[in-house]
């Protein structure tokens, strides 16, 4: 069966992760992984697999006509992401932007990949989004959310640079997101990095309230239930840690998330279900596209 | 003004003893507490949620007043004592930072785990933008080393912090603890240096005088120990023991006494003790504001509020991860041995 050729665009942990992942995939090939620095670890690992390692950017990689790729996922920075979106669009290859720069609409692998699979660039929300709506989104399709609230707690570990520098996108873009994507009238979004040793695993508290009389226990804890398989078939280490607490009109949920340990520890299941969450997502338009092809 | 007074105190009652009354301030009551304090001279006065900006919410406790309200409240009422504010990142934003610089607030006190200080730099430098006098707020101190705490704080001088505190979230630090991280910050960064305590362990008082000796001229307290925890450097008393001990505060004595006992004490809802919980917070080294939420838990869940506390401890959760209480509170209710009827 054919498959979809794909890069990546950035060799660090993320870059470097997804890389592993792909190598796995039925509907993806990975031709190439791009950097800009010459003397990176990513870099040198994906030559030594076998890809192309571009040493020169997205505009080194978009001049060589050698390297090709319909779909490509761009976990550099932000600001980085503005220039990458713009040249990637002109050259018609679909992006999935894993930055928080939000060029696309916001996509939850486990909710709204669907209804996005036409754009030509998507954004990832944050890993906490990428936790969390899934959970706002169960409990609100069977009891209207009126206001949910996340609290990520990350290992200090698995927190990079840019993550620290940029605090205040992850709490507003979450929030932001998990009342479109996940349908909560209001969202708020809280992280907080924990330095312990042994690194914690990634867990995530979310709060619903749900509109006054519309309360449905049994409901509430069978879509929950649900929707923990629906993201354990892209994530084996997403988990509820307890049992959800009902308190009138509000649900608490405590989840936990621990990573595949591809190239990131498994505590760092923030890091692994983004990359996690972008490989479903390019998996479903490769699905398309081949779909296309053979009709 | 500031040139007469040998340390500057900021009042956290707004702030800090917003978690002993759960988040429950009124407009009035700040407009009362604010005047009293302005009158009284007292050169900072910190208003916003116990968790700072942005913390009225599921996880810490809803605000019943907007506090954007309470923090234009205290500046109307305050013509010589600066209003002050915290920010934890993760938690507020630079969004609100600005919203509270345009209501009038001078200080911007930005707040993280004592070894993730790398959170701060935007907010720090764009408080400085707008214009405020930056402090860097390193809490639960004592679970990071010395040399730990050095890094950090060299970090936040970096950024552009006007002053470091070292702040004992948990009420845990011991005056020698307590002079050994003063004097390591005053012999490595060029900044002010304060300090920041809480009363678990009665010890406020004593950690504070240590901190003072060694060269903090930044100092924390809060009227009737209102605070979260056992409260915080009971600021009336405090200013009474430096006078004695020729410590020029600036402070005026009655004021203060008159404002805690007509005030304050009236919107405690018990008075400000050592609890055996606010002591097993001091005892297992956790967070100040985890007491009241591990109370209700431990009355929900039919379980020791204490042996929550200390599994917190164990678990080393850090500040702002009040929904660890829930779920260690639901843990513990769930291995206890049943009570066998006979």
């Amino acid at each position: 069966m054919s498959k979809v050729k794909v890069a990546v665009l950035g060799s660090g942990n993320i870059g470097t992760d997804l890389m592993i992942k792909l190598g796995r995939s039925e509907f993806l090939e990975l031709t190439a992984v791009i950097g800009i620095d010459p003397q990176s670890d990513g870099l040198r690992r994906a030559r030594e697999l076998g890809y192309a390692g571009v040493d020169t950017g997205i505009d080194g990689f978009l001049a060589d006509p050698t390297l090709k790729a319909d779909i490509v996922f761009d976990a550099t920075s932000a600001k980085a992401h503005l220039y990458n979106a713009k040249v990637l669009k002109e050259a018609g290859i679909k992006v999935i932007d894993m930055t928080p720069a939000a060029v696309g609409p916001y996509v939850c692998a486990a909710v709204n990949t669907d209804e996005h699979l036409d754009k030509d660039n998507i954004n990832l929300i944050t890993c906490g989004g990428q936790a969390t709506i899934p959970m706002v989104h169960a409990v609100n399709r069977v009891a209207p959310v009126e206001y949910a609230e996340i609290v990520a707690t990350i290992a200090s570990l698995s927190a990079g640079p840019g993550t620290r520098a940029n605090i205040d996108e992850f709490t507003e873009t979450t929030s932001r997101a998990i009342a479109e994507v996940g349908g909560a009238k209001k969202g708020k979004a809280i992280m907080i990095l924990n330095p312990a040793e042994p690194p914690i695993m990634m867990r995530d508290t979310v709060y619903t309230l749900v509109e006054e009389g519309k309360m449905d226990e049994e409901a509430i804890r069978k879509s929950i239930a649900d929707m923990e398989k629906v993201v354990q078939a892209f994530v084996p280490g997403y988990r509820l840690r307890t049992e959800p607490i009902f308190e009138g009109n509000k649900v608490t949920i405590f989840l936990e998330v621990e990573g595949a340990g591809d190239y990131l520890p498994v505590y760092a299941g923030n890091l692994d279900i983004m990359t996690s969450a972008g490989v479903k997502i390019a998996e479903a338009f490769a699905k398309k596209l081949l779909t296309k092809e053979t009709v | 003004m500031t040139n007469e007074r040998d340390i500057l105190i900021t009042e956290v009652a707004l702030r800090d003893g917003s978690h002993a009354i759960n988040h429950q301030y009124t407009v009035d009551q700040v407009l009362n507490i604010a005047k009293a304090l302005n009158d009284a001279n007292v050169p900072f006065i910190e208003v916003s949620h116990g968790d700072g900006l942005a913390g009225s919410s599921l996880q810490y406790g809803r605000s019943r007043t907007n506090e954007m309200e309470l923090i234009e409240a205290a500046v109307s009422v305050a013509d010589k004592s600066k209003i002050a504010v915290l920010l934890l990142p993760g938690i507020g934003t630079l969004h609100e930072l600005k919203e509270a610089a345009n209501l009038g607030a001078k200080m911007a006190r930005i707040a993280t785990h004592v070894t993730e200080a790398d959170v701060a730099p935007q907010h720090i430098a764009y408080a400085k933008e707008l214009g405020m006098e930056t402090v860097g707020f390193l809490m639960m101190n004592h679970m990071a080393p010395v040399a730990k705490l050095v890094e950090q704080a060299k970090l936040m001088e970096s950024y552009g912090a006007d002053t470091v505190y070292v702040v004992d979230s948990a009420g845990y630090l011991l005056p020698d603890q307590v002079r050994e991280r003063i004097r390591a910050l005053k012999q490595s960064i060029g900044v002010n240096v304060g300090f920041h305590g809480h009363n678990n362990l009665s010890l406020a008082m004593a950690n504070t005088l240590a901190a003072i000796e060694e060269g903090a001229t930044r100092i924390d307290g809060s009227v009737r120990c209102l605070g979260a925890g056992a409260g915080n450097t009971q600021t009336e008393v405090l200013v009474a023991v430096c006078e004695r001990m020729g410590i020029k505060t600036g402070v005026d004595l009655y004021k203060m006494m008159d404002l805690a006992e007509d005030i304050v004490a009236p919107i405690l809802q018990v008075p400000q003790e050592i609890t055996k919980d606010s002591l097993t917070l001091g005892y297992a080294g956790v967070y100040s504001s985890f007491a009241l939420h591990a109370k209700r838990a431990a009355a929900k869940f039919g379980v020791d509020s204490r042996d929550i506390l200390i599994e917190l401890g164990k678990r080393k959760v850090v500040g702002g991860q009040e929904d660890m209480i829930v779920e260690v509170a639901a843990e513990i209710a769930k291995n206890k041995p049943k009570t066998v009827l006979v």
